[in-house]
């Protein structure tokens, strides 16, 4: 219950960051990603205010054994640099750069009644279903 | 070389939502252990065991519930979206299928994995951005299509 709780709030606490940082924004992110034109570097105050705070929660993380909660702790293991991930990584790009939608922001933006945010999210679950099934029939072999 | 646009340049709320976003990463991985990477949060239901979905559901529900909770105190921020349908739904598909063949977005290599200094993660970000860079350079200075 406490462990599906602090999952809402921190579900909440990060779209208002978002909705405050300007992230769920789509003009504002490609105000950012247009360093060609007249370049708005915002986006990248929320990146260093994110990772500030990130830094001592993992410093934090790192000195315990179990959460606070008493849980382990579940980070990733991966650590080989493939083509996995720089290709997934070009396609999620190219998708940023097109709408100004990643996913947090693209939930939000739902959220608040934007109904091109709705579409979006409805082809973004719809990509991660296509990546399920490509995942599974080629496991199969 | 560049040309700052002074007048949108927003940097205290950028910087404090920045921390806002940080401290609900810290909430999430001191109490659960969780990264907080969105992408993988979500995706995640499409394979979760009963057990795994409460957790995964509050999450991506809090996202959602955010702007009516922000409505409460106050009048929304701009949300102005200029790609028309079928560029949303090109971009839609493009990162769901990334992120999760990635494994990770802004949040989960961005924020997260930056912070504990992940060298995949690095890299992902610095691949994402670019990405981001290049696709913003062709749709608005080489097609013009701003």
């Amino acid at each position: 219950m406490a462990y599906a709780f602090i999952s809402l709030l921190a579900g909440l606490v990060f779209g208002l960051g978002l909705l405050l940082s300007g992230m769920a924004n789509p003009q504002k992110v490609l105000g950012f990603l247009d360093i060609a034109g007249t370049w708005d570097p915002s986006l990248a105050f929320v990146m260093a205010g994110a990772i500030a705070i990130g830094v001592i929660a993992f410093r934090t993380a790192g000195s315990r054994q179990l959460t606070l909660l008493g849980r382990e702790f579940r980070l990733p293991s991966k650590s080989d640099i493939d083509s996995r991930l720089v290709i997934g990584s070009v396609l999620f790009g190219a998708g940023w750069g097109l709408a100004g939608f990643c996913p947090g922001p693209g939930l939000v933006a739902m959220g608040a009644g934007q109904q091109k945010a709705l579409v979006f999210v409805l082809a973004m679950l719809a990509g991660m279903a296509v990546f399920e099934l490509l995942e599974k029939t080629l496991t199969r072999r | 070389m560049f040309d700052v646009a002074w007048s949108q340049f927003t940097p205290w709320t950028a910087l404090s939502g920045g921390a806002l976003i940080g401290a609900a990463a810290a909430l999430l991985l001191l109490f659960n252990g969780r990264i907080a990477g969105i992408s993988g949060i979500l995706g995640g239901l499409f394979t979760a065991t009963a057990r795994d979905i409460p957790w995964r559901a509050a999450f991506i529900g809090g996202l959602i519930l955010a702007p009516l909770i922000w409505r409460v105190m106050t009048d929304l921020p701009p949300i102005k979206i200029a790609a028309g349908y079928p560029t949303i739904i090109i971009a839609g598909l493009l990162v769901g299928i990334g992120t999760r063949y990635g494994s990770g977005c802004t949040s989960g290599h961005g924020v997260c994995g930056i912070s504990r200094f992940s060298p995949r993660s690095l890299v992902a970000t610095a691949t994402f951005m670019a990405a981001g860079f290049a696709t913003v350079y062709v749709v608005r200075h080489l097609f013009g299509g701003a």
